[in-house]
């Protein structure tokens, strides 16, 4: 049995082709609808537990936070986040670098200041039943 | 040896719907050999004698194949009244009454791919409700979703023109005259 390509394509009638257009729409609807969990678009800063800041990671910005140590500057990017100095000792929350997905965090414990990507809804970190 | 009093009259009907269940259980269970990247994305091989059969014999019979097909393959896999038969089962559920609805598409310009993908979509549907309700009760399953679609398109354009192929060219000889 010898299968060319047009046998197979006479198994298309017009409306097959309509079908699998309108499967492949809803494929694309259903990714861009559903995989946007992951997308941060706020930077939230906290002092001392409380929010000191909230910054759109739309355009670039830095915000300058004072901690029980001293001065904890936080920069944003499009897209993008990180805590760019800070006083303490071990730099944890400096050295984690850029943060980019919506429920990320960086915790500087000693000068008791941390930055917190946001998305459209808010994501889980944790789950327990 | 006494005769048995009951009578069970075994029609033409009867027959061809065995016939046509034992190929699709047999499709079935191939398929169970064949590794796939993502649990639930699977090509449904079985489905494609349920299409023939729609388009041959009507929806009924249909219905007799894939749910059989479903019970059995079930049985000899030993995922019978495990998670993932029930996933099966609302999924053929679903399937065959959006097949219901399909086969009344004007034939001349729908055929066995148009049935075969939005069988598919129901498939999965039926699957993704159960999941949701029952075995993975938050969300995070619908993230899923995109790729379940994709596999719905693919495969069931795959086994539509299977199917199709299948009712142009082979001889069907499922009575049992042969």
């Amino acid at each position: 049995m010898k299968l060319a390509w047009h046998e197979w394509r006479a198994g298309f009638r017009p409306g097959d082709i309509l079908v699998i257009g309108g499967g492949l729409a809803a494929c694309v609807f259903f990714a861009l609808t559903l995989w946007q969990g992951g997308v941060a678009r706020w930077a939230e800063v906290r002092a001392g537990g409380k929010v000191v800041a909230r910054l759109s990671l739309d355009r670039p910005a830095s915000v300058d936070v004072d901690g029980p140590l001293g001065q904890t500057r936080v920069q944003v990017e499009p897209g993008r986040a990180r805590v760019l100095s800070d006083p303490g000792p071990r730099q944890y929350c400096v050295l984690q670098g850029w943060l980019s997905r919506a429920g990320a965090v960086a915790i500087c414990a000693p000068n008791e200041v941390s930055l917190r990507l946001l998305g459209d809804s808010s994501a889980y970190d944790t789950l327990n039943y | 040896m006494t005769r048995s009093t009951t009578e069970l009259p075994v029609t033409n009907a009867d027959v061809r719907i065995a016939r046509y269940a034992a190929a699709a259980i047999a499709l079935s269970i191939a398929e169970a050999a064949i590794p796939l990247p993502l649990p639930g994305v699977k090509p449904g091989l079985g489905n494609i004698i349920t299409l023939v059969v729609l388009a041959r014999w009507g929806w009924r019979e249909a219905a007799w194949v894939a749910l059989l097909r479903v019970f059995a393959a079930s049985l000899v896999l030993g995922q019978f009244l495990a998670p993932g038969f029930f996933l099966s089962v609302s999924g053929a559920l679903i399937s065959l009454g959006v097949l219901a609805l399909a086969q009344h598409l004007p034939k001349r310009w729908f055929g066995p791919v148009s049935h075969s993908v939005l069988a598919a979509f129901g498939h999965f549907s039926g699957q993704i409700l159960i999941a949701r309700l029952w075995l993975v009760p938050h969300d995070g399953i619908f993230y899923l979703v995109p790729v379940f679609a994709l596999a719905a398109v693919v495969f069931g354009t795959v086994n539509g023109l299977v199917a199709d192929y299948l009712l142009r060219h082979a001889s069907l000889r499922a009575t049992p005259s042969d």
